[in-house]
């Protein structure tokens, strides 16, 4: 089962340029997370910081925040699309 | 030239000062970074006072070399000594800073100029933003003034004056099924992808703060280049209420002001609290929260600035405090009858928490408090429906006596 995940801007100097990434056989979203951190070097760092997501970054599942949800063991099924962005815009 | 960088607030990384607004490394907020220290008080204060009567008077605190033009002006909007409220309270000396003087009737004006200027300056031709409202009329107009095109984002469920004050300018007006936070997540996600775009609340963000710093210049230049001991300002994403600190800090440091940042008071509602909630609980982080308020301004659940907004309150012996719709329409309406000022729903959530820290003791007898009242309450009219009377009368000279008795008596005499 796969996972799209789009890639912000911020972060694609470290997917080589790709916007999205497909993750296979995963459960949650921090398990989608393991797997790109697994494909791309130094993403990890970038967004997590002791095993947590760093509090300026925001996830989605099918547009809904993550922490409405159950942070990174919310559920992700097959088709599901995971959006990763900063979370410093607006007001 | 005082104007650095742009500056990553939390890891402190540096970048040019082009279209950009979170930190590669950690994902943090990017500031303007500028050296105040080539700047002298007094020559400083002269060409403070020799300025346009604009934000413009403040450009060596903004981030350009040289003022740009703008087509439509912001600022300079009066400051009130509001006494008639201060009796009310109970406290000494109130000031009502209206900010709905403004070209599109909020401080939102201050913003956008800016967010504009320098979107021109880096070769944007299309501008763009996730408004509550108040944005989406300043982006509207001021592109407009300008000459730029522009898309604004606002939620569907919008009060219809605020559709009405944009639309008007011609812009591309697009309702976004969803609230604010899922405009917002929209227009992060197509900063990404529409790269002749300058989202002035996203990648432009920075420049576009710095223009509420200009709300503290002025209460401080209004006041004869004095602090007042207290401010209360309205929270949603909390960048005007971190910014009004910021300015007051930049004038201390460069010798404008003598003094320390006076207390901040953050105004949240009830319905959409989650800085209030994370201040009353000691968190350093806000949870995000669906907002369900009358205050749809304010209406953000997921405050990008909400840690600094936190962070300043508690470093000024300030707090952040919440009040129930009910409150707001009061606040509207105690505002409205002692000063003469109708302001929109944020204003009602800024006086009802004004009147809160009042009641709770907060506010010393000595005090000189700063209320910033950020919209104007033509863009709110629901608010205040059904909360006077309307006398309706035959028109003839015994209806009106019969109405108003006491009145008749005056007239019988």
């Amino acid at each position: 089962m796969a996972v799209t995940v789009k890639i912000p801007t911020q972060l694609r100097s470290v997917t080589g340029g790709e916007a999205e990434a497909q993750v296979d056989d995963v459960t949650t979203v921090g398990e989608v997370l393991d797997g790109l951190y697994d494909r791309f070097d130094g993403l990890r760092d970038r967004i997590a910081e002791d095993g947590d997501l760093r509090r300026f970054v925001n996830v989605y599942v099918g547009g809904e925040d993550i922490r409405f949800l159950d942070g990174l063991e919310t559920a992700v099924e097959d088709g599901d699309e995971v959006t990763i962005l900063p979370a410093v815009a607006g007001g | 030239m005082s104007v650095q960088a742009l500056k990553c607030k939390e890891c402190g990384e540096r970048y040019p000062l082009d279209a950009r607004y979170a930190c590669e490394v950690c994902f943090g907020p990017l500031e303007v970074e500028y050296d105040l220290s080539g700047l002298d008080a007094e020559s400083t204060r002269r060409r403070i006072q020799a300025g346009p009567q604009t934000i413009w008077r403040y450009a060596d605190f903004l981030p350009f070399e040289q003022p740009p033009k703008t087509a439509l002006a912001a600022g300079v909007t009066p400051l009130v000594r509001a006494d008639r409220l201060a009796d009310r309270l109970g406290v000494r000396e109130v000031w009502i800073k209206n900010d709905a003087a403004n070209p599109t009737h909020s401080f939102k004006d201050r913003v956008v100029t800016v967010a504009l200027a320098k979107a021109r300056e880096l070769g944007y031709e299309v501008v763009a933003c996730a408004s509550t409202g108040n944005l989406a009329n300043a982006v509207a107009a001021h592109a407009a003034a300008a000459g730029l095109e522009s898309y604004v984002f606002i939620p569907a469920d919008l009060e219809e004056q605020k559709v009405l004050a944009t639309g008007v300018y011609g812009t591309k007006l697009v309702a976004v099924k969803g609230n604010y936070d899922d405009v917002n997540r929209l227009c992060t996600e197509l900063s990404g992808e529409r790269e002749g775009w300058a989202f002035v609340n996203v990648n432009v963000r920075p420049y576009y703060a710095e223009g509420s710093k200009t709300l503290s210049y002025e209460i401080a230049e209004q006041l004869g280049f004095e602090l007042p001991d207290r401010v209360v300002g309205p929270i949603a994403s909390g960048s005007l209420f971190t910014k009004l600190g910021r300015g007051f800090q930049e004038w201390i440091e460069v010798g404008l002001l003598e003094g320390e940042v006076p207390t901040m008071n953050g105004a949240q509602a009830e319905g959409c609290s989650p800085v209030a909630q994370a201040f009353e609980g000691g968190h350093d982080v806000c949870r995000p929260v669906r907002p369900e308020t009358i205050a749809k301004s304010l209406a953000i659940g997921n405050p990008a600035d909400g840690p600094y907004a936190l962070d300043l309150a508690r470093r000024t012996g300030g707090s952040i405090d919440s009040v129930t719709d009910d409150e707001i329409r009061a606040g509207i309406r105690l505002l409205a009858e002692t000063t003469g000022i109708f302001t929109e729903t944020a204003g009602g959530v800024t006086t009802a928490v004004l009147r809160k820290l009042a009641e709770r003791g907060d506010i010393d007898s000595s005090e000189r408090v700063v209320a910033v009242i950020t919209g104007e309450g033509l863009k709110t009219l629901d608010a205040v429906k059904g909360s006077f009377e309307t006398h309706l009368i035959e028109p003839s000279a015994d209806a009106f006596a019969q109405e108003f008795e006491q009145d008749a008596v005056a007239v019988a005499d």
